[in-house]
């Protein structure tokens, strides 16, 4: 890691450490939850499929939570396997249960996009250690979107019950998406210093993406959004469990070198 | 170490500290990637710099993926692989800037994957996102008739085809 550029205040640094957080956070638990997919998905190469992509989220997470221990010398692990559910701050939209495969390729599509473009923006970072971060985890994230175009256009014009599922899939999920775009405290003045993307332009790209392959595309309905305003301090019941079997080992044996 | 000096065999010939460089690389050229055997980690492009510092060296490298399982593997060989040298002390940094690429993968390694039944990576090209992905050639019978069958294969860094010309599946590496 080179030294960054940019001196940050006490203020900066702290809104830094809760954004890399909180995209650590998403990248975990998703990942978790399309690790639930293993043994269980529809085709042997979807198992597969998944289980690299939840892969490659862990390692992101690990680039983001390694770029906060150099502020402020956490542990990515600690981090990770030793805090409950009411210190994560991942948005609700990665805490929804796996649902169906429809539910699971569009919820990814929506993830994918996202952090795929916000990558992209933070490859022009002025705070050097980021823009290198996102150099590299940007290659790795344009294969996830292209997979997860590809399914969600291949259930939209693929059977009348595909696309039955993909359109509820939507219904839920499309309410859930807009907190991605939803600045953590302090963001605002990491944009104007250029640490940060600047998140409306990222949402405005993202909105022209997804809308070109999920109606244009796909001739799939936008619901009418009503966007829960609640911040990621705030959390679905499901997160709770999902954490409990995802610490479980390392919370069984907290000593242990490597879980 | 020989009254004080390194002595290592190069080419049959013992050579001193100069040299040390040019040898830690040839340890590290033999040092294979965990996952596709057939090549090592300098044909990859992994080793990034190889510097001394007294009786000190230090290899940077670079992670292919950056959650690739093999990297605390690849780390360990790194240092296991000086030390074989007779060099006490070692470090093995990591960097990311600039980003692996698969163009630095050299030649004969893009044909040693070849015929290993890897099709290796096409030019990367680092422009906008894009949802469309590049060609591909059968590594057995070089047919750009291929069909990919899954994105995402065995490995972080290869993708799953079939070729419709001789109808050989094979995995391809991912080009980025």
């Amino acid at each position: 890691m080179t030294a960054a550029t940019t001196a940050l205040t006490p203020t900066q640094q702290a809104a830094l450490i809760r954004k890399l957080t909180a995209l650590a956070d998403d990248e975990i638990i998703l990942a978790h939850r399309g690790g639930e997919w293993t043994g269980h998905a529809p085709i042997l190469e979807e198992d597969i499929a998944l289980a690299n992509i939840a892969q490659d989220e862990l390692g992101h997470a690990g680039l983001y939570l390694e770029l906060r221990r150099a502020l402020d010398g956490s542990d990515p692990d600690r981090l990770a396997f030793f805090r409950g559910a009411p210190e994560y701050t991942c948005a609700r939209l990665v805490e929804l249960p796996k649902g169906d495969w429809a539910f699971t390729m569009l919820r990814q599509f929506l993830f994918d996009a996202s952090e795929a473009l916000w990558l992209e923006a933070a490859t022009r970072s002025t705070y050097a250690p980021l823009a290198e971060v996102a150099a590299k985890a940007v290659r790795e994230e344009k294969f996830h979107l292209q997979h997860t175009a590809l399914w969600v256009e291949r259930l939209a014009l693929g059977t009348g019950e595909s696309e039955r599922r993909l359109q509820a899939a939507l219904d839920e999920l499309w309410p859930h998406a807009a907190q991605l775009f939803q600045p953590v405290e302090g963001e605002e003045e990491l944009v104007q210093a250029g640490l940060l993307p600047d998140l409306n332009a990222v949402h405005t790209r993202w909105q022209a993406l997804v809308t070109r392959q999920l109606i244009e595309k796909c001739g799939l309905k936008l619901p009418a959004a009503f966007p829960d305003p609640a911040g990621r301090d705030t959390h679905t019941e499901h997160l709770a469990p999902l954490l409990a079997e995802m610490q479980s080992v390392a919370r069984a044996h907290p000593e242990a070198e490597t879980w | 170490m020989v009254d004080g000096r390194w002595v290592m065999e190069k080419d049959g010939e013992p050579s001193t500290i100069n040299d040390l460089p040019s040898t830690v690389w040839k340890a590290l050229a033999a040092v294979p990637d965990p996952e596709i055997p057939v090549v090592s980690i300098t044909d990859m492009g992994m080793v990034r710099e190889v510097a001394v510092d007294g009786g000190r060296v230090i290899v940077t490298f670079t992670p292919t993926f950056s959650g690739c399982p093999a990297l605390h593997v690849i780390r360990d060989s790194i240092e296991q692989a000086v030390r074989d040298l007779g060099v006490a002390e070692v470090e093995v940094r990591s960097t990311l800037t600039p980003p692996w690429t698969t163009d630095w993968i050299n030649d004969d390694a893009r044909e040693r994957l070849r015929q290993y039944g890897i099709a290796p990576p096409a030019p990367a090209e680092h422009g906008l996102i894009q949802l469309d992905v590049e060609p591909t050639r059968c590594p057995r019978c070089g047919s750009l008739n291929v069909r990919m069958t899954a994105s995402f294969g065995p490995t972080l860094c290869k993708r799953m085809y079939v070729c419709d010309a001789c109808r050989e599946p094979f995995e391809g590496f991912k080009s980025v």
